[in-house]
């Protein structure tokens, strides 16, 4: 089964290698580079998991879960925070907020693979 | 209300007086009253002396003994109480913290100096965490660094471990790798030249990382705040080179800038122009804005950067964070944190075009006067469509002599004396440390 991703990263060379890496390992991936309207397009595409960048043009990766969260449609959709090191006090307030998972950056091709199929339901 | 008889060093006091008059125990004990071993336990802080026994040993050693101590052993206890409360799970006996005192009074001393030197290390360490956390220079230099990682360590791989990747998505990724790697390498730059930058301007515990606003200030300051190449011919090129200099590439970059907004100022109010309006109108910035049809804020730069200029001055944004600070003797900049909120300066802030003038009086053990003249300036970079830009300035200029109205200010919350200010943001380490 083919599993729909939004990936929410403003960085364009990260978002073309993680949108390739999960393309090859059988997801749908679309992208979005700006945090402004990202709660409206994930209510409108309601994909099976939100990669979400912490820090974002528009609105930090933080606004946006805190939103995703409060909605009814969009409480439980799994999200995959991205945090670079040295973020410690924001990863703690997406904790509370709800987040799913996080990955490091720099981190590894082979984790984000392991963590999204985790996320979507397609361990293997 | 002196405790006399509570006095945890009364004991010890009461010893040195007798040694000192080269009077016996039993001598002493006699003429008080009480028995030679009574005093020996009192004279080693093992017994509290009541009132009547204490008018009797200090009229017979012909001293007023409660007040020798004055304040200071009650300070000393409270010192070792704190000590004893910041490790609260040591077992520090509380109630023999007198009895601590008044037997070891010059290591007890050392205890509660030592805790002191430590709760303002702990601060510093503190401050000084708080700065690189917050620091908004070391942060985009750190996320630059690990973006560019993030992508060259996702990119390599693909590269490495996709054999059949079809070529247009090859080329790309080479292109990528190319970019990020170039982006590693700038940001790697910047952030060894922020650090060595820092490295080299900590002299010692109490330096600071070096912004890049301090390099260019560090700069204009070892010129004598004065860009003397600005009016002559061509000389604008060899501050440039100097620019270029600096650590940073933030440094150059603000450094550039300012060169820039300088040089167009010192065309518009040439030196010797400047000395003759100031002449003609005493001094008065506004005047001679209005005499040379240039903002008053230019006339201040100007002024403040004329050779040998005895005037300091400050400007700042919309947010109060100060832009520019040429210091004057006696009225302390803030390096790090917001400034005080008294200053005319942001009186001006909020009421753009109205200018501000005042006697400010610095607080401290040294207050100093200093003439405040402040004016804020709004601008429309991008028309009514666009922000609105507010720039305030505020020239300082010592005086010897107080008139009536003197407005006290100070530099910055944290280190400001001042008590009793309804202005105050955070409590003074001054006035902890002097508790």
């Amino acid at each position: 089964m083919t599993a729909r991703v939004l990936l929410i990263e403003d960085e364009p060379n990260i978002s073309e290698a993680i949108s390739f890496i999960l393309t090859r390992d059988g997801c749908e991936v679309s992208r979005l580079a700006d945090g402004a309207g990202a709660v409206a397009h994930v209510r409108a595409a309601m994909p099976d998991l939100v990669i979400l960048d912490l820090m974002l043009p528009g609105r930090s990766g933080l606004e946006i879960l805190t939103d995703l969260r409060a909605d009814p449609l969009t409480a439980a959709l799994p999200v995959l925070m991205l945090t670079a090191k040295g973020q410690g006090r924001d990863r703690e307030a997406a904790m509370r907020a709800g987040v799913n998972s996080f990955m490091t950056k720099p981190f590894s091709n082979d984790e984000i693979r392991a963590t999204v199929r985790k996320l979507t339901g397609r361990e293997t | 209300m002196p405790r006399p008889q509570n006095h945890a060093l009364i004991g010890t006091l009461l010893r040195e007086r007798r040694l000192t008059l080269g009077l016996k125990q039993a001598e002493v004990a006699l003429g008080a009253g009480i028995s030679p071993s009574y005093l020996n336990l009192i004279e080693h802080n093992r017994r509290k002396t009541g009132p009547e026994v204490l008018a009797r040993l200090s009229a017979h050693l012909g001293a007023d003994v409660a007040s020798l101590g004055g304040g200071a052993g009650h300070a000393l206890i409270d010192d070792l109480r704190a000590a004893a409360a910041m490790v609260p799970g040591a077992g520090a006996e509380l109630d023999r913290a007198e009895d601590f005192a008044g037997r070891y009074p010059g290591w007890a001393g050392v205890l509660a100096a030592t805790v002191q030197r430590a709760g303002q290390l702990e601060r510093l360490v503190g401050a000084l965490n708080d700065r690189i956390t917050h620091d908004p220079h070391l942060s985009a230099a750190l996320h630059e660094v690990l973006s560019s990682a993030t992508s060259v360590r996702s990119t390599a791989a693909i590269l490495a471990g996709s054999e059949d990747i079809d070529p247009d998505w090859r080329a790309r990724f080479h292109r990528n790798l190319d970019e990020d790697s170039a982006r590693l390498a700038l940001g790697a730059e910047a952030l060894v030249a922020y650090l060595d930058a820092s490295a080299s301007g900590a002299a010692g515990a109490d330096a600071a990382p070096t912004a890049p606003q301090d390099e260019v200030e560090g700069w204009l300051a070892a010129r004598g705040w004065h860009l003397a190449e600005l009016d002559a011919p061509g000389g604008r090129a060899v501050l440039e080179a100097e620019v270029r200099r600096l650590a940073s590439g933030a440094a150059r970059r603000m450094g550039l800038d300012f060169l820039s907004a300088a040089a167009d100022e010192a065309a518009k109010v040439p030196l010797g122009a400047l000395r003759a309006a100031l002449a003609r109108q005493g001094g008065d910035p506004g005047l001679v804005a209005a005499e040379m049809g240039v903002p008053v804020l230019t006339v201040m730069r100007r002024m403040a950067m004329a050779p040998g200029a005895p005037e300091g001055l400050v400007i700042c944004d919309a947010s109060g964070t100060l832009l520019f600070r040429k210091p004057i003797e006696g009225f302390a900049l803030p390096r790090f944190g917001a400034a005080c909120p008294l200053w005319p300066l942001f009186t001006a802030l909020g009421r753009p075009m109205a200018p501000v003038s005042a006697v400010v009086e610095t607080a401290g053990r040294a207050p100093r006067l200093f003439a405040a003249l402040a004016i804020c300036e709004s601008h429309l970079p991008q028309g009514f469509g666009g922000p609105e830009l507010r720039v305030a300035g505020m020239l300082l200029r010592p005086l010897d002599v107080a008139p009536e109205a003197v407005l006290g200010v100070g530099t910055s919350c944290r280190i400001c004396p001042r008590a009793g200010c309804a202005a105050r943001r955070e409590p003074s380490i001054l006035t902890d440390t002097q508790r």
